[in-house]
């Protein structure tokens, strides 16, 4: 069920009425009807896929299907991500803490800012390139031909098979791929610290580690749970929900990257002032 | 009286259905008899399809009656909606084939979902049936990627009658298909009504496929009931738009 407000009726009222009312108030009543109707579709969507997650007979296969599709097919590009970010940052850290003479904290410095912030926030950006627009597309040309519907009249809820399956997915295999990103992120530091010094695997570690606490792991970890349902809700929303032609298949693909992108940075904020606040 | 009413498989009353400020179908009553194949003509645009979707409910009707083996589709809640679905087959214009799975997957999700008593072999000897009797056993491993726009068509309909539907809903059967392929899929049709009992609604602009496959016709028109009758009325007429049809 899709939510359609009666603008159009109205506008026949309003002219009907001769009330003297503007093409451009009419526009502007266009604009909210659409952003109104679009929030409230996308309530619709989370109530669905939440009364949908709870239903019994759950579609496991489907599941780690997913599981496998989300988190292994993005290790190769979370691997160089990863290791790369780690390898920027101390090359570009090194020389800086070198002039203060602090050269001794660069494990340290690298691993609490890459398992903090950089870690989760890039890779979520990553995945939400990666996964939420291949969901947006695979869901989107579903619809185009329509498998949805195929889905339905075989008996088979297509939410739960479909959007339920994929989300929690990524729930789950997104937070798995930010810790691994990150522990490919401090060992890309420690090559990157060799790069123009000598520092033993066990030193570096043990100096990157003794700066990180639980209280460093624990918000990231919280918040990537979150990146990952933001990245599978608005991928699959965006194909659920994408139009008949062809093209809606890459406006599907394209918002999807768009808003989970954006979300994603949202929700980091609000990670942030959060952590702040609790100390 | 009570006898013809048992008979009737699909009794749909003044149904109406809009899309905006468009209606789709303004009024249409019509019935599926037992064992019958019914042939709703028109031309693109006349509603035809949506007349097909509305009675699996998958577009909601904005009034009318349509009732299925005696239950009013419009008022089924979840389960017993799905009861009634797996009564139903459906193939739809574009084949839908799943494209992440292979033939065999393909036709092992419905019945899998619909028939829960059959063991795996059952399973698996059913799926080589339906596929015999399309003519494509040897797809089996195929991906719908590597099946020509005909084969996909017959795997379609595989998947549609593995399930042992009792209705049949085919929705454009033989549109994008060359006329060899088409009098194929149309042979296919008569061959599912025999051999699995169904009483099929086709939906069609093809008078090929008309010709092979109608038992009754419809001729929709603007969203409207615009002629009824059998093959010969329908060939026999004189209306300028239902022998623009048939020449």
């Amino acid at each position: 069920m899709k939510i359609v407000l009666p603008v159009t009726k109205a506008k026949n009222i309003v002219r009907g009425n001769s009330l003297k009312i503007s093409e451009k108030t009419i526009a502007q009543t266009h604009i909210i009807n659409n952003f109104l109707t679009n929030i409230a579709n996308v309530c619709l969507f989370f109530a669905r896929f939440i009364k949908q997650s709870f239903t019994p007979n759950p579609e496991f296969r489907e599941f780690f299907k997913q599981c496998f599709q989300i988190g292994y097919k993005s290790l190769p590009l979370i691997s160089v991500t990863g290791t790369i970010m780690g390898l920027v940052l101390t090359i570009q850290s090194r020389p800086v803490l070198a002039n203060f003479g602090a050269e001794s904290l660069l494990p340290g410095m690298v691993a609490v800012s890459l398992i903090r912030e950089m870690g989760p926030v890039i890779t979520g950006l990553i995945c939400a390139g990666k996964i939420a627009s291949s969901m947006g597309a695979e869901l989107g040309s579903m619809k185009v031909t329509e498998q949805i519907e195929a889905m339905e009249v075989s008996s088979t809820n297509p939410m739960k098979f479909l959007v339920v399956t994929r989300v929690w997915a990524a729930i789950l295999m997104i937070p798995l791929l930010i810790l691994y990103a990150d522990g490919l992120g401090i060992l890309g530091s420690w090559a990157g610290a060799n790069l123009k010094g000598d520092v033993t695997f066990s030193l570096f570690f043990a100096q990157a580690f003794s700066h990180i606490d639980f209280y460093d792991l624990i918000p990231a970890v919280i918040k990537s749970f979150f990146f990952g349902a933001v990245i599978g809700l608005v991928g699959c929303y965006k194909g659920y929900n994408a139009g008949r032609g062809t093209e809606s298949v890459g406006i599907a693909a394209n918002s999807a990257v768009v808003i989970s992108s954006l979300l994603v940075l949202i929700v980091d904020v609000i990670a942030v002032q959060i952590t702040d606040m609790i100390g | 009286m009570e006898n013809h009413n048992a008979e009737r498989i699909i009794d749909i009353t003044n149904l109406q259905i809009s899309f905006g400020n468009q209606e789709v179908l303004k009024n249409v009553s019509l019935q599926l008899f037992n064992g019958e194949n019914l042939v709703v003509l028109g031309k693109s645009g006349s509603g035809k399809s949506v007349l097909i979707k509305c009675i699996v409910r998958l577009l909601d009707s904005a009034s009318g009656i349509i009732n299925v083996f005696g239950e009013n589709v419009n008022t089924l809640n979840g389960s017993k909606l799905n009861d009634l679905r797996k009564k139903i087959g459906f193939l739809f214009q574009s084949g839908a084939l799943y494209d992440s799975m292979t033939v065999k997957e393909n036709l092992e999700f419905p019945l899998r979902r619909i028939r829960k008593d059959l063991s795996q072999p059952e399973i698996d000897t059913k799926i080589l049936e339906a596929l015999e009797n399309v003519g494509l056993a040897d797809a089996l491993n195929k991906m719908p990627s590597q099946l020509s726009g005909g084969m996909r068509k017959r795997i379609s309909l595989a998947r549609t009658v593995v399930v042992d539907p009792l209705i049949m809903l085919y929705d454009e059967p033989t549109t994008g298909l060359d006329p060899v392929t088409s009098d194929e899929i149309s042979a296919l049709i008569n061959e599912v009504q025999k051999k699995y009992k169904t009483s099929s609604i086709i939906i069609t602009h093809d008078i090929e496929c008309a010709r092979a496959t109608a038992d009754r016709i419809v001729m929709l028109q603007d969203g409207e009931i615009y002629m009824e009758g059998n093959l010969a009325a329908f060939e026999n007429s004189k209306d300028p738009l239902i022998k623009a049809f048939f020449k």
